[in-house]
């Protein structure tokens, strides 16, 4: 077993690279160097910062403060899922949904893979518990916002079939199964190329690194499925809590499509 | 038989009407007016205020989908959910003994609704909800676009379920329709309705 350790200079030759493609853009006038530069910069600033963070939340090893961690990872995923939205509910609630989606199937699917099947001692080990639930995360909040911008453009863009159904005396529940279902399968897609994929089309990043850290191929595929598994139920509950929770919020007890709780639509 | 006191809701000024077994009622006004906004609150499809009553059965006392059975309201725009025409109707026998009374042939059942023109699918959207048999129906511009054959049997339709007890309220730019069904007739200006010479 060996760990092949990089010095500051391995990293900063890696780094021409990107100077390479900066001459690139300038030539060719694409206009993209700041951009570029800032991205670049961002990257090593946040990298930086989270390898400090990381240092001190495996030092301290405190339950709260790893749980708090996981709380604004959550926070900034609900962002992200804000963020991917053509029409968002108005109001806070696409933010609501989403961010209480995730800690929901984020928190049950950790909790679920620690305490039963990774089984670090103690159990709540930030030096595992943290990573786990940022890929569960980062999967689930792709989900969940592909699920929700479905959902949401396409009951706008679907009213009339809706409420066709509606005025011939269907319940709620009827008349947006169809949109409903295309959100789901939406919502699911990623993940479901992503189990097909793998292995085929690319090695997973996870895998990818135990295997340079020095670990047996075998037991690395089993640290990966054991974590697909983990993602694909993650993704599920999430995107399934979404959906069901918008389309409520969409409609009323009275069975009706309500559009007005939609916020304005851009451009139009 | 429909009973409405006082419904309001944005766009509409407190509107009252009794609608009696059997009777039509003709809603005209210009483009904008409120008709369809009207029509919709009387549905219950939008968030609306005041009391509306079916055979004196209040309708917060019924559950939405079964006021919407009783209370039948035509969309000027037809909506589609599914590919096939045929998935839209639930019973298969009695949708083809009605569509060659509006001049449709009992096969389209099995088209897809791509292939429908505008004025085929305004008669399927209305034969959808004719199945339904409501005890009232609230027809949005039922005949605009179609030809003259066409109206002519969907009228008929219409004065047989009125004869067999059916109310109607109308919404038409048509005053001949109006005249030939109607037996009042409203007008409606800025959200308010007013009673208007038939």
């Amino acid at each position: 077993m060996s760990f092949l350790s990089l010095s500051p200079l391995d990293v900063a030759i890696a780094a021409l690279l990107l100077v390479l493609n900066a001459l690139l853009s300038l030539m060719l006038r694409l206009g993209l160097v700041k951009q570029m530069l800032i991205a670049a910069i961002r990257m090593v600033v946040q990298l930086l910062l989270l390898g400090l963070v990381l240092k001190v939340l495996f030092d301290l090893a405190s339950p709260l403060v790893t749980s708090a961690m996981g709380l604004i990872m959550i926070l900034f995923a609900g962002r992200e899922v804000m963020a991917r939205q053509a029409r968002p509910l108005a109001g806070w609630w696409t933010y609501g949904l989403g961010t209480g989606a995730m800690l929901f199937a984020g928190t049950v699917v950790t909790v679920f893979a620690l305490t039963t099947q990774v089984r670090p001692d103690p159990w709540y080990e930030a030096r595992v518990a943290i990573p786990l639930l940022g890929m569960i995360l980062g999967n689930t909040m792709t989900g969940i916002a592909l699920g929700l911008d479905s959902l949401l453009t396409s009951a706008a863009r679907e009213r009339s079939a809706i409420e066709a159904r509606l005025t011939l005396g269907h319940t709620v529940t009827e008349a947006m199964s169809g949109v409903v279902r295309d959100a789901l399968r939406h919502g699911l897609i990623p993940i479901i190329n992503s189990m097909s994929a793998v292995g085929l089309v690319y090695i997973p990043g996870m895998m990818t690194g135990q295997i340079l850290a020095g670990i047996e191929p075998m037991e690395a595929v089993k640290y990966q499925l054991l974590i697909m598994f983990l993602i694909a139920g993650g993704t599920t509950l999430g995107v399934l809590g979404a959906v069901l929770a918008a389309s409520r919020r969409l409609t009323d007890s009275r069975h009706r499509l309500r559009l007005d709780r939609l916020s304005a639509a851009n451009g139009d | 038989m429909l009973s409405i006191q006082g419904l309001t809701r944005p766009g509409i000024k407190p509107f009252s009407l009794e609608l009696n077994a059997g009777e039509c009622v003709a809603l005209t006004g210009p483009s904008g007016s409120g008709k369809t906004l009207l029509l919709r609150a009387i549905a219950d499809l939008d968030p609306n205020r005041g009391s509306v009553f079916l055979d004196r059965v209040s309708r917060d006392d019924i559950d939405a989908p079964a006021w919407r059975r009783s209370v039948g309201y035509l969309a000027a725009e037809s909506g589609w959910w599914a590919d096939a025409v045929g998935t839209h109707f639930a019973d298969h026998d009695q949708a083809a003994a009605l569509l060659p009374e509006l001049g449709i042939v009992a096969d389209a059942l099995a088209w897809p609704v791509a292939r429908l023109s505008t004025g085929e699918r305004q008669r399927l959207a209305f034969a959808r909800l004719a199945l339904v048999s409501p005890k009232v129906m609230l027809l949005d511009e039922p005949t605009s676009g179609l030809d003259a054959e066409a109206v002519d049997m969907m009228e008929a339709i219409l004065s047989q379920r009125l004869a067999a007890g059916a109310a109607i309220l109308l919404v038409t730019h048509a005053a001949e329709q109006a005249r030939r069904l109607a037996t009042r007739h409203l007008r409606m200006t800025d959200g308010m309705v007013a009673e208007a010479p038939v």
